[in-house]
């Protein structure tokens, strides 16, 4: 493990039953860093995320996050998922604050809202918003914990083309300003490579080839297609 | 960047208001429409002698009756005792069937434990207890209060316990992955996630609290509603059985408007998903 490495994922296996969903899964994430985990449906990719939540366990291998054997639930880590996942009977402003016992849980709150440019829904319930703006509370709501380490799994895959974009905007803008460390599961090529620094491409239940994204953010749809092309190739030929 | 300009559409009000204030008008009055209108009918063919007043009084006779059974204290005393009955019933019985719920609902242990024991004694009709309760606890407060118990148990429990097991697994994950404490899952998770359901078991067992309590009282008592419509049926006093049914009627509706308001107060967000369709 490097000296910057926040996350080291060894020799890890997952079964259910007979079948073998991750097989010699090895990577490792530095700190700070925005890694893609890009794949078919049913590939492994949801699985490895949930592992480095600590969601489930895996039956054999290793993961460790800042050193320390990752046993249980991660608790420097927070998972958006790909429904929003809010609390329909709490307002949106309750649904960030509703896990966070901290004084500043309030203030915290209403400075993620303006952040995500949700402060006049504070009071509304969730039924009120629409999906993207849903997300946004989701993506606020996983923030409020300040954590290490943010997984995103597939959270933008039910949004229209626009609200996606506007999305991966705010995510990068939040990853910047936040300096932590993302991991996003996603099935779109386009938005691997253009919101990561580094995309692990999972064929098959295992890391068949992992790309370094050569260009800087903000990445245009002209940085991003000869890297999406490679990666797409290695997808359909796996 | 593109600012984050998506939002949700607000609700445009309709260009004329007076539309709307008749259609608000003729909500309210409709569902008090057929009422008045028995009641219209019934004094009608009362005053016209087409329904003889030995077999089914008119409503102005039973409003009598009323009045004066009022200023004796008679009604009042019974309703009082009625309503004790009614209210510690369903207090305890609901109460017991609150827990039970919880207890299968939260632990898989307790649920294989309780769960088919209680699932085979609420196919037993409840009023077939009677006999036993009476032999058990007396023709006194105790078998009537335990009747009406065993009779809200179970809706309170059935639906207490489909509530808390079919909260939505994802949300309970989600709960899970940041972090919550089992009582935190518990208070802001399972319990307002069952709520719903919690509710039409409380409205349901409101409407077997009263069924129970009427025939309760007609079989056994010295006083009561029940016992005021028996009593009244050995003298072919026909407007004070007419009035008993009426007050019974009434409880009724007034338990429905007090579920109904939980309902309204409890469950804010799901009018706020409603008003959006």
């Amino acid at each position: 493990m490097t000296a910057s490495a926040l996350l080291d994922v060894k020799d890890v296996n997952k079964y259910y039953g007979d079948a073998h969903v991750l097989r010699d899964i090895d990577l490792q994430i530095q700190r700070g860093e925005f890694v893609a985990l890009v794949g078919q449906s049913g590939g492994g990719k949801s699985t490895l995320l949930r592992l480095i939540a600590g969601l489930e366990d895996t039956t054999t291998g290793e993961l460790r996050q800042d050193g320390h054997a990752i046993s249980g639930l991660n608790p420097d880590s927070r998972v958006m998922f790909q429904n929003d996942r809010l609390l329909p009977w709490l307002t949106v402003k309750e649904n960030l604050a509703f896990a966070d016992k901290s004084k500043s849980a309030d203030a915290d709150a209403d400075q993620l809202l303006q952040r995500v440019e949700l402060t006049e829904f504070a009071n509304a319930y969730p039924a009120a918003l629409s999906g993207g703006q849903r997300q946004r509370v989701a993506l606020a709501r996983a923030l409020m914990a300040k954590p290490e380490l943010l997984l995103l799994d597939e959270p933008l895959g039910a949004l229209d083309a626009l609200t996606r974009r506007k999305m991966q905007d705010l995510i990068l803008q939040l990853w910047t300003e936040r300096k932590m460390t993302v991991v996003l599961v996603t099935h779109d090529v386009n938005e691997a490579v253009r919101m990561a620094s580094r995309i692990f491409v999972v064929a098959e239940h295992e890391i068949v080839q992992t790309y370094e994204n050569p260009t800087e953010c903000p990445r245009s749809d002209e940085d991003i297609a000869p890297l999406a092309q490679k990666v797409l190739d290695t997808i359909v030929n796996n | 960047m593109q600012a984050l300009s998506e939002q949700a559409q607000p609700i445009k009000p309709l260009p004329d208001s007076k539309p709307l204030s008749l259609h608000a008008l003729s909500r309210k009055i409709l569902p008090w429409t057929i009422p008045i209108l028995i009641i219209v009918f019934w004094q009608l063919g009362s005053s016209l002698n087409l329904i003889d007043s030995s077999v089914l009084p008119g409503p102005i006779a039973v409003l009598q009756t009323m009045v004066s059974d009022l200023a004796s204290g008679k009604l009042e005393r019974n309703m009082a005792i009625s309503m004790y009955r009614a209210v510690t019933g369903f207090i305890i019985g609901g109460s017991i069937g609150f827990i039970l719920a919880l207890a299968s609902g939260l632990s898989k242990t307790l649920r294989l434990l309780l769960d088919s024991s209680v699932q085979m004694l609420r196919n037993i009709p409840h009023l077939a207890l009677i006999p036993l309760l009476i032999i058990w606890l007396g023709v006194g407060e105790g078998s009537k209060i335990a009747l009406v118990a065993v009779g809200v148990l179970f809706p309170i429990y059935i639906n207490t316990f489909h509530g808390l097991t079919t909260v939505d697994p994802e949300l309970i994950e989600m709960g899970r992955s940041y972090q919550l404490s089992k009582w935190q899952q518990f208070t802001k998770i399972l319990l307002p996630g069952a709520l719903p359901s919690i509710l039409v078991g409380v409205r349901y067992a409101l409407g077997v609290m009263w069924t129970t309590l009427i025939v309760s009282e007609t079989i056994a008592s010295s006083s009561g509603i029940g016992y005021m419509s028996t009593n009244a049926q050995n003298f072919m006093d026909m407007s004070t059985i007419i009035m008993c049914i009426v007050i019974y009627a009434l409880l009724g509706k007034l338990s429905d408007v007090v579920a109904k308001s939980l309902e309204n107060s409890l469950l804010t967000w799901q009018q706020a998903g409603r008003s959006q369709q």
